[in-house]
């Protein structure tokens, strides 16, 4: 297991720079893997669906699609692509310390 | 005159800059409009945005019913000449399939299906595509000829193009025909 150091902290990542411990995120991470992934900021509306994908995922790390965060937190599949541009499922999944989603929808 | 020519720095050679890196493009054809060659395109163009590869759809044909406001929400799968249902290993003949009413009960069964499965409508999937920024196309000869008009398609169609508009707007694309 490769790995890699985010704000000052040393953390699991995979080959394609998912976090495999999700006990290892922080808020720090957050900020800083967002600015690598072209978000210079998290704004409330970026945090909330970052709780909501945190909170989902629970212990195993298993991210939530982006239909499913669509149709629980109800933000929309428009908004969803302007906070996070160019595949947000996978986007946020990344910042939030979470493995990649999987399914289809 | 010499010497003030020889006094001006000399140019700096800036290095080529990078070829800008193109994003993925993915176009798909839509040509038919059976309920379920209409989900291909839209799992897959789902997933190409979910990937921040860029999507164009163009509905051609009969592919014209997955965007078509009175013809989206009835798509239908026959059992006739599907030799993929197995009718016979289900001890069902295969005449069975041409019993009025079989086609709607498949129909019913493949929407059963994927509600379970939590996939969305056909409607609501088009919708979700728009949203996440695909291009949505329609045929014109198919238009023509079916007599349809921007008004006869679901809100996020963009717009009325010729074979040779897809063409253009489709440059460098990958195409995947259904």
């Amino acid at each position: 297991m490769a790995t890699r150091e985010i704000a000052g902290k040393t953390v699991q990542v995979n080959d394609e720079g998912f976090m495999t411990n999700p006990k290892e995120w922080d808020k720090d991470i957050a900020v800083s893997i967002a600015h690598e992934e072209g978000i210079a900021d998290l704004t409330p509306a970026h945090w909330k669906v970052i709780d909501f994908c945190r909170q989902d995922a629970g212990a195993d790390g298993k991210a939530p699609t982006l239909r499913r965060i669509t149709t629980v937190t109800g933000v929309s599949t428009k908004d969803m692509f302007a906070l996070f541009p160019k595949g947000p499922a996978k986007k946020v999944a990344k910042i939030s310390g979470l493995g990649k989603p999987e399914g289809c929808v | 005159m010499a010497t003030e020519l020889a006094q001006v720095p000399a140019p700096i050679v800036q290095p080529a800059p990078a070829a800008e890196e193109k994003p993925r493009h993915v176009a798909f054809i839509c040509s038919k409009g059976n309920l379920d060659m209409a989900y291909p395109a839209l799992v897959m163009g789902w997933a190409a945005l979910g990937n921040g590869i860029d999507v164009t759809i163009f509905f051609t044909f009969w592919g014209l019913d997955i965007i078509t406001k009175k013809r989206v929400d009835s798509l239908q799968i026959s059992p006739i000449g599907n030799t993929s249902m197995k009718m016979g290993d289900m001890g069902i003949p295969n005449i069975v399939a041409a019993i009025p009413g079989m086609t709607n009960i498949s129909t019913r069964m493949m929407n059963q299906k994927m509600e379970a499965l939590g996939v969305p409508p056909v409607r609501e999937y088009v919708q979700m595509l728009v949203d996440g920024g695909a291009k949505l196309y329609a045929c014109k000869m198919s238009v023509d000829m079916m007599g349809l008009g921007m008004d006869d398609f679901v809100e996020g169609v963009d717009s009325i193009v010729t074979a040779g508009d897809f063409m253009d707007m489709t440059d460098g694309a990958q195409i995947v025909f259904i």
